[in-house]
């Protein structure tokens, strides 16, 4: 790692302090998603178990936790990409705005067009990099030709991939490096302007560069966005989230503002996996 | 140790000679075979060849030519409609059914299946009501032959595009249906058409199915599906022993085998290409 980047971390650390204080996340902040008594099955392997949560709008939720306690399955819940495969069954409810998005009203295209999500590892579509960002925009909106450009534009800019790749639009999205297919799947994500972005563990295979400018941007997009994401990296939750949630083996320990969960926190397995101490 | 190295030195040699020997055993058949077929091929090439009809005596083989041309592109055509749709099925929605598996069997026997068989069937089905033999009969033959290699080729290469991309396609809200047409065939799209490709190069050398189907003619035959096709490979059976006894016959067969040759030849060089460009991107 290289440490100006260690620098600015701690940096960060006290400037979400200061508004995690500011705006309380608990009184304030309406939740976009609710979490009520979730369990999550993998044939007979309950993956998750009895999870209750809320997760505020317009904030970032951080999901943290050892490897295999639950973490992706629960944010695929969250888009009900778990229906693509047979003999997985989720109990309990989610809601979105209030509304059950496992209501067999809900239509399940639409309610993941609303919920985005970006995922591990960088996926890009066998296309070119321009049509791997219209790609979602055309399935919902009818753009012109001017329009989809400046959409295009517009996502690639916020995902601040742009100027690297404002030569290369016609050139397939799989040729760009891991960092930039990442970034490409975000700004592919943004493009459609989903209402929550679902980001699971989008930096794990980034430099640190190309990490620091994805966390700038999940800063930058909690203005208009709900973010949820899951990191291994503790440093990178307490950077980037305002609500901290624990998991462990298919359990919510406990969820609160991060600041709270990194200086405080209520459950001593949370405190013994924070300091690394985990065993 | 140092003897157990030893042997496995002298193995390893010996196994690497036996290899070499073995690849250009075969090789060399291989370029007798082209040879023999540039040799005596190439000396009756003409014009002629190219733009006459089959005749008792002279003509060319232009009317043949056509005539396996057309029943090889329809074939490729219905072979190509039919077997990516079913690949797709297979890939993408049937899966692990019952039906699936059925499917494939049934499909993994048609791969094998001697072609004079898949003639022997159309015959019954096709030309026995019709009461005679026709082009149609004959697209429909080398279609048979054709679909279960693009089948396999569509499932083969549909599996080889990684969940992940389903998945991303599904997040951002698309259907099915647009996941599969979008980015799946995107991704499966060279190895797809260099099975076509491939399909395409096996039957257009393909004689036995058309013995009972399309039959042969020494006449032109400009769509007329109908009736009867004239086609290469038969003309240059027919030309080879029926009608051996006439010089310039056997002089046609050979530029028949030549030209057939290197159809083939191309199509499988494209295939290559594509398929080496797709391991590239
Ligand atoms: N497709 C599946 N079938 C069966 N079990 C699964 C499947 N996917 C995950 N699991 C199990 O569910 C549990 C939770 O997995 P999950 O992928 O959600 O963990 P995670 O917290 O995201 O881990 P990581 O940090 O390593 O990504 C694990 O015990 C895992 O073995
Ligand atoms: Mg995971």
């Amino acid at each position: 790692m290289n440490f100006s980047r260690e620098g600015s971390m701690s940096a960060r650390i006290n400037e979400s302090t200061l508004q995690a204080t500011t705006s309380p996340v608990n009184s304030v902040a309406a939740a976009k998603l609710k979490v009520e008594e979730l369990n999550f099955y993998y044939g007979n392997f309950q993956a998750l178990k009895n999870i209750t949560m809320e997760v505020p709008a317009n904030q970032v939720t951080a999901f943290i936790g050892p490897s295999g306690c639950g973490k992706s399955t629960m944010l695929r819940c969250f888009n009900r990409i778990h229906d693509l495969y047979p003999g997985l069954r989720t109990e309990g409810q989610i809601l979105l705005d209030g509304q059950d998005i496992n209501d067999r009203k809900i239509d399940i295209n639409l309610l993941r067009s609303r919920i985005g999500m970006v995922f591990q590892k960088p996926t890009p579509f066998p296309m070119s990099v321009f049509d791997n960002i219209a790609f979602g925009v055309k399935l919902y909106e009818r753009l012109s030709a001017r329009d989809m450009e400046e959409r295009v534009e517009w996502a690639l800019k916020k995902a601040a991939l742009w100027e690297e790749v404002k030569d290369k639009l016609k050139q397939s999205g799989q040729a760009l490096s891991g960092g930039q297919q990442q970034r490409l799947c975000i700004a592919r994500t943004i493009a459609v302007k989903p209402e929550v972005i679902l980001l699971d563990e989008p930096t794990s295979a980034l430099d640190p560069i190309s990490t620091g400018y994805i966390e700038d941007l999940v800063n930058e997009l909690k203005a208009d966005y709900t973010i949820v994401i899951v990191t291994h990296n503790m440093q990178q939750a307490a950077r980037v989230s305002d609500v901290t949630a624990f998991m462990y083996l298919g359990e919510l320990i406990e969820c609160d503002e991060t600041t709270r969960i990194f200086t405080q926190p209520a459950h001593k397995r949370t405190e013994d996996y924070i300091t690394g101490r985990y065993g | 140790m140092n003897s157990v190295y030893q042997r496995r030195r002298i193995i390893n040699r010996m196994v690497m000679t036996l290899c070499v020997a073995a690849a250009a055993f075969g090789i060399l058949w291989l370029l007798m075979i082209l040879g023999t077929l540039m040799f005596k091929g190439a000396a009756a090439l003409s014009p002629d060849v190219f733009l006459e009809r089959t005749k008792m005596s002279g003509g060319g083989l232009g009317n043949a030519i056509l005539g396996s041309l057309i029943m090889t592109a329809l074939a490729t055509v219905v072979g190509t409609v039919i077997g990516v749709a079913a690949g797709t099925w297979l890939a993408e929605y049937g899966t692990k059914s019952r039906l699936a598996s059925t499917v494939r069997f049934i499909n993994d026997v048609l791969l094998s299946a001697p072609s004079i068989i898949i003639g022997l069937f159309v015959y019954a089905v096709m030309v026995l009501p019709m009461g005679h033999f026709s082009g149609w009969a004959g697209v429909a033959a080398l279609a048979v032959i054709i679909i279960p290699v693009v089948i396999r080729a569509t499932e083969d290469m549909l599996k080889l595009v990684p969940n992940t991309l389903r998945e991303a396609a599904s997040a951002l809200g698309a259907h099915r249906w647009w996941v599969v047409t979008k980015v799946c065939y995107g991704g499966a799209r060279a190895g797809i058409i260099t099975g076509i490709l491939l399909g395409c190069a096996r039957v257009s050398g393909e004689t036995a199915p058309l013995l009972f189907t399309s039959l042969n003619s020494n006449q032109w035959n400009f769509f007329d599906m109908d009736s009867e096709m004239p086609n290469l490979p038969m003309t240059l059976y027919q030309n080879m022993t029926i009608n051996s006894f006439i010089p310039r016959q056997v002089e046609l067969a050979w530029a028949g085998a030549l030209i057939l040759t290197a159809a083939v030849l191309a199509l499988n060089i494209i295939a290559r290409i594509i398929s080496s460009r797709r391991s590239k991107g």
